[in-house]
């Protein structure tokens, strides 16, 4: 895996004294509850001081609607569970360097897995007949259809961190990005684990 | 020509959506609609397990506001086992439950709508943000920052986690509060109290110069549904709910959670993973309302804390009379919950028996079935379920705050639209604003259906055969092209 953030161009201008081109990040949330974003936001006040070194192009907190061209990060919470997250998970694998499972779900499918000793059907039925008072049905517009099981990211596309932790603590989460913008290769089993 | 409008995904809220517009031939809107597009089928995944297991797998239905589950789950719980808590661990549960109050509203105000509050509806998108909010107004990203913290901390200090915290659980919580992080707590209290105050004062002036969105922005009849306690007051985790319409006429005094379902319809719309709920004795659509910080300062008759009620008492002056029905005014309403909160969680620090080891009742299952409410930070939260005689789940409902506010959500879409969508042309300011009148509402897509779904902005104007006649896309540094 690649860990190294900084491109050589930007070594030999920060060698020249000039400031280094900030990190072009990305967030992305698939099939997960938010979580691993909030334990991101969990880093409280060294948001700032993490804002000086990247620049935040795609995330559910920023308003640009399209995965960039190039992004040097990308943290990906969730499982793969709808035709969208599939789509979505290949296009950001192509346009991104390094990828990061970002928790549980990402990594293992965990929680949004549960639906896989069900059938697609079985979980419909509950939501949008038994449950249902008026006009119960499958939505079947506009919204994306399900897939036949909830995977983990790296069944789909190659990862090239594995984070894990449900979520991972603010921490480990702020460890790894600054491991990862001073070009240290990140050691995270000592930090984490799974379900923490 | 009718033509469709879509904004996807909408952004700075919690979780994905997309919204269409639909316009007539002459270009006047006809229609808005307000998608969401993911489904993770909690309600079928939970069964067979033993129900003590789900206050802590229903909070993985939200990272957000995972106490909101736990709270309302551990109560649907209490109900299987058919215990009364004892005093102290209804009190700390009420604390958990405030202090996620307080971090949930401050993301969605300081993170997610000050930056269209400060910098404004139409500033550039690229910056329009928490990272803009950083460099033009660091003093207000700072508080922000700081009031989320302290409610995180006080969740870590009661629950030893930020997020999934498994500390509330069937029958009370796991552990009692220690003397030193109780003092923790009430030494931070007169700051972040401080922060709520300044903040209350200073988008006073901000809110007065958005006269035209608090006429359009979900301005409306409809009805308002929250908990309130035995004298009628503010209440967030136990009661009765109550219902009142748009003149403020109650409909229902007071409706015993385990009863919801003679009050609460659910419709499935075909168009979106989130279903609708109404009021049933008047029906669909008709029986729309609301829920979340607006809905519980309309309900309520009273707050029960000095600096609040202060602010209370201007709040309820916002219209001549009856409730407030401008869904702008969730925002102010947003920040007057956190100064109650932080002001109820010292009262409940000052309690007596707080620090009591007697924090949890044990029983086996003694009912087959159990209902939970909670208001969560956006609104009531329901949780019914049924078990078999072992304890084991056979159903689960699950009826959230942000799908008591579906029907709310998509007329103020349409009513924002049809203001400031011209078919004609396409504006920045226009489309946000649209997306900004969903933030009023600080929906948890990730609670309502359990999660989303993302892909570019591209907004086309399209003849029914098709044809793109127009388009609007935001390229990957967020520039429209």
């Amino acid at each position: 895996m690649s860990t190294d953030l900084t491109p050589p161009t930007a070594r030999s201008d920060a060698e020249r004294g000039e400031p280094k081109p900030k990190v072009k990040a990305a967030t992305v949330w698939l099939d997960g509850c938010s979580g691993c974003h909030m334990s991101f936001l969990d880093i409280d006040e060294r948001l700032i001081e993490l804002a000086q070194h990247i620049d935040m192009v795609y995330s559910p907190l920023v308003d640009p609607k399209q995965f960039p061209d190039h992004v040097d990060v990308a943290l990906v919470e969730g499982a793969v569970s709808s035709e969208e997250d599939l789509e979505k998970i290949k296009r950001i694998r192509k346009h991104t360097s390094i990828l990061i499972a970002f928790g549980d779900c990402a990594v293992t499918a965990n929680v949004p897995s549960m639906r896989n000793s069900f059938s697609v059907k079985d979980v419909y039925q509950r939501g949008y007949f038994e449950t249902a008072t008026r006009r119960a049905g499958v939505p079947d517009q506009v919204v994306p259809k399900l897939l036949p099981q909830a995977r983990p990211i790296h069944e789909y596309v190659p990862v090239d961190v594995f984070l894990q932790g449900c979520p991972p603590p603010a921490d480990v989460i702020y460890g790894l990005l600054t491991d990862l913008l001073a070009g240290r290769k990140p050691n995270l089993t000592e930090h984490t684990r799974f379900g923490r | 020509m009718a033509r469709q409008i879509t904004i996807d995904p909408v952004t700075r809220i919690e979780g994905h959506a997309r919204i269409t517009i639909q316009l007539d031939d002459a270009g006047a809107v006809q229609d808005a609609k307000f998608h969401i597009t993911q489904f993770r089928g909690f309600e079928k995944l939970c069964e067979g397990r033993p129900f003590h297991e789900m206050p802590s797998l229903m909070a993985r239905i939200c990272g957000i506001c995972p106490v909101s589950h736990l709270v309302a789950s551990a109560k649907a719980c209490d109900a299987i086992l058919a215990v009364q808590i004892p005093h102290t661990a209804a009190s700390l549960r009420r604390i958990i439950n405030l202090a996620q109050l307080i971090q949930s509203h401050a993301l969605s105000f300081f993170y997610l709508s000050a930056p269209d509050l400060l910098l404004g509806l139409e500033s550039d998108p690229v910056t329009r943000n928490v990272f803009g909010l950083m460099r033009e107004h660091p003093e207000v990203a700072r508080d922000g920052i700081r009031l989320r913290q302290f409610g995180q901390h006080v969740i870590e200090l009661l629950g030893n986690k930020r997020i999934h915290p498994a500390w509330v659980v069937p029958g009370g919580v796991s552990e009692p509060l220690a003397p030193e992080k109780r003092a923790e707590m009430l030494a931070a209290l007169p700051e972040v109290t401080g922060i709520v105050e300044k903040a209350l004062e200073q988008f006073r002036t901000v809110f007065d110069q958005f006269r035209e969105e608090v006429q359009t922005f979900g301005r409306f009849p409809s009805l308002f549904m929250g908990l309130v306690n035995d004298d009628g007051g503010l209440e967030h985790y136990e009661g009765k709910l109550k219902v009142v319409d748009d003149k403020g006429t109650v409909l229902e005094e007071g409706i015993p959670p385990a009863r919801y379902a003679e009050y609460i319809g659910e419709s499935v719309e075909p168009w979106s993973y989130l279903k609708s709920a109404y009021y049933l004795p008047i029906g669909y659509p008709d029986g729309m309302y609301r829920v979340g910080p607006l809905a519980r300062l309309n309900v309520a008759t009273s707050v029960s804390t000095p600096k609040a009620a202060q602010e209370f008492a201007a709040f309820k002056q916002l219209e001549a009379s009856g409730p407030v029905l401008s869904s702008f005014h969730y925002h102010y309403a947003r920040l007057i919950e956190i100064l109650y909160a932080l002001e109820k969680i010292d009262q409940l620090l000052n309690e007596p028996d707080i620090l009591s080891d007697r924090v949890r009742a044990h029983a086996a299952p003694n009912n087959l079935t159990g209902v939970g409410v909670a208001e969560a930070p956006r609104g009531t939260l329901l949780h019914h379920y049924k078990v078999d005689k072992n304890g084991l789940m056979e159903f689960a409902n699950l009826i959230i705050a942000t799908g008591n506010n579906n029907l709310a959500m998509n007329r103020s879409v349409f009513q924002v639209a049809q203001h400031y969508v011209d078919g004609e042309k396409l504006q920045e300011g226009m489309l946000n604003r649209v997306e900004a009148v969903i933030r009023a509402y600080d929906p948890c897509l990730s609670c309502s259906t359990h999660a989303i779904g993302k892909m570019p902005l591209r907004i086309q104007l399209k003849a029914p055969d098709g044809t793109v006649l127009d388009e609007l896309v935001r390229d990957s540094d967020g520039k429209r092209g």
